[in-house]
């Protein structure tokens, strides 16, 4: 029947085949410098530079959290993420609350403001910000560098957000209300399930862009303080160990995991 | 109707509440994106007297900007360059996958996207510095296509310089491209989700060709995803330092080089200011001109 086909039976037979070349070819560039990352954290380099293969060794990942300046870096990361991602977690949904659940006035402005940030190239914001810095005389520390992850999540989140709870049935909280919940019950029975996924994933999400951030950081963190990207950064100009490679081979390994259970936990809460 | 009621009902008790949600997370955007906005704009007019002393006088300096321009055309030029090829590889490479997932995916759709966003659980920076190791002139890129004599022809292309793949155009082009391309997957790939497919049918049923089908009903349909993704993999890409660093010579430095440089490095801060300025002022009037071409200006 017509209507079974899969679409793009519609391209033809060549135009499918080529498709699906290309589909194929795609993600074998995604996995392109992964496979190089995971290979050369069992390189046993020559020089300081792990960069040329020189034979296999299982060395590099015999212990992976040596106590130095990779590890100090990792730890200080993971710190400002977490700050970020929650600040920023509670400030966007907030935002995201009042766009859908309310009309005022200036909605248009609240929606520009929260785009801008998402147009600006990093390096405009990560400048301007210290130039701000600068000119109120604040030094540069973790704390200017927590503001400005804070602010890049903040939009994220607050967009992420909205467009999760938008289509949302809010006639339920009249109905609990109608049946004698106080404000405080309906919020945490009903407003805090719905709107609680879509904050959890803007909350991850908040926490790998503050993670990953180089730019940014590298424009307002103070001259001792090395973000994991600011050691990689400063680390690529003397020296590449190949505890790099590992690392990064392990943070690979828990994002699968967690992306796997996530999805499983999310099979069985749809089967429930 | 349901939204008329709500509508009522948030009327009668929102008041303050909207702005009190609103205000803890707009007074910070409001002093950490805008107010510094506001000091750029005054530093790019200052001048700055002494090398050694950081600060900075403010006066009107226009020149700071014709100068900047005129000394760095050639990185303003080659940003956009390399930034506009990069988004047309993303389209062509994403807009694909994308295809195929949405259409093809079935019961892997998730497993499909997930591998999709697991390369970049790892850190920009390695990412960037493992394509510099496959990409090195003792790499396994450069044997392989040495081995298979295809080099030559990749000189002949100009992909590759003298035999090399790394320090070219192309490698900075092509770390770009691949430092961004779940940006341009995703929006198309939530875009063409959202289309009824059965419409490529009535399309055919109608007389069209599979060809036809596609370029007048999915394509159309398509192009928010292909709008937000362009601006996602553009602006970041324009701005970017580090695959030029990483990839290529200081032939291919890009305006984020400079304005590094200068800001960081030199403690030039009016001409890094007035850099960024520039760099903002080209990308917003860019994206307003590309809402127009495209008719999508309903971005959010």
């Amino acid at each position: 029947m017509a209507t079974d086909r899969p679409p793009e039976a519609a391209l033809g037979r060549v135009g499918r085949w080529s498709l699906t070349a290309v589909a194929a070819a795609g993600f074998v560039f995604l996995f392109i410098p992964i496979a190089g990352i995971i290979a050369f954290s069992f390189n046993d380099p020559a020089g300081k530079f792990n960069i040329v293969w020189k034979g296999f060794t299982l060395d590099n990942w015999r212990d992976p959290f040596t106590p130095g300046p990779l590890t100090d870096a990792m730890i200080l990361s993971l710190k400002v993420a977490a700050i970020s991602a929650l600040a920023a977690t509670i400030l966007g949904s907030l935002i995201a609350l009042a766009l859908v659940r309310y009309r005022f006035k200036g909605g248009v402005i609240v929606n520009l403001l929260l785009v801008l940030p998402l147009t600006t190239p990093e390096i405009v914001m990560g400048s301007s910000l210290a130039t701000l810095f600068f000119d109120i005389g604040v030094d540069r520390s973790i704390r200017t560098v927590i503001i400005a992850h804070v602010l890049f999540c903040t939009s994220f989140v607050a967009l992420t957000v909205k467009a999760r709870i938008r289509g949302f049935d809010w006639s339920l909280e009249d109905a609990a209300m109608d049946l004698g919940a106080t404000p405080w019950r309906t919020f945490s029975r009903i407003t805090l399930p719905l709107i609680t996924p879509g904050i959890l994933a803007a909350a991850l999400l908040s926490f790998a862009l503050s993670i990953d951030d180089f730019i940014i950081t590298l424009f307002n963190a103070g001259p001792t303080d090395e973000t994991f990207p600011l050691r990689i950064y400063s680390a690529s100009r003397t020296e590449l160990p190949a505890q790099i490679n590992v690392l990064a081979t392990i943070v690979l390994l828990v994002s699968v995991a967690v992306l796997i259970l996530g999805t499983l936990f999310k099979r069985r809460l749809d089967d429930a | 109707m349901a939204a008329d009621d709500e509508g009522d009902r948030t009327k009668r008790r929102a008041g303050f509440v909207p702005y009190a949600l609103l205000s803890p997370g707009m007074i910070w955007l409001i002093l950490f994106f805008l107010v510094p906005l506001a000091t750029l704009l005054k530093t790019s007019l200052s001048a700055k007297p002494s090398r050694f002393v950081p600060d900075v006088e403010f006066g009107w300096e226009f020149s700071n900007y014709t100068d900047s321009l005129s000394t760095y055309s050639e990185q303003f030029i080659r940003s956009f360059v390399y930034a506009g090829a990069a988004t047309l590889l993303c389209v062509a490479i994403g807009y694909p996958v994308a295809y195929v997932i949405a259409t093809r995916g079935g019961r892997f759709k998730n497993v499909l996207l997930g591998l999709v966003v697991v390369p970049f659980f790892t850190s920009f920076l390695i990412r960037t510095l493992s394509w510099q190791s496959v990409l090195s002139d003792n790499g396994p890129a450069v044997f392989l296509l040495e081995r298979l004599h295809l080099m030559g022809l990749l000189d002949a292309a100009g992909i590759a310089e003298n035999g090399r793949l790394l320090a070219t155009h192309a490698a900075v082009i092509g770390g770009l491209t691949y430092n961004f391309l779940p940006f341009m997957i995703l929006p198309i790939y939530v875009s063409l989700e959202k289309i009824d497919l059965r419409l490529t049918e009535a399309a055919k049923d109608l007389y069209s060709n599979g060809w036809q089908a596609f370029r007048k009903v999915v394509l159309p349909l398509s192009l928010p995803g292909v709008f937000a993704g362009s601006l996602l993999t553009f602006i970041p890409a324009a701005g970017d330092f580090i695959n030029a660093a990483f990839l290529g010579s200081p032939n291919n430095s890009m305006i984020g080089s400079v304005v590094q440089n200068r800001f960081l490095e030199q403690g030039d801060t009016p001409t890094a200011a007035a850099l960024s300025f520039i760099l903002m002022a080209i990308i917003t009037v860019g994206t307003l001109i590309y809402a127009r071409l495209l008719g999508t200006e309903d971005l959010v």
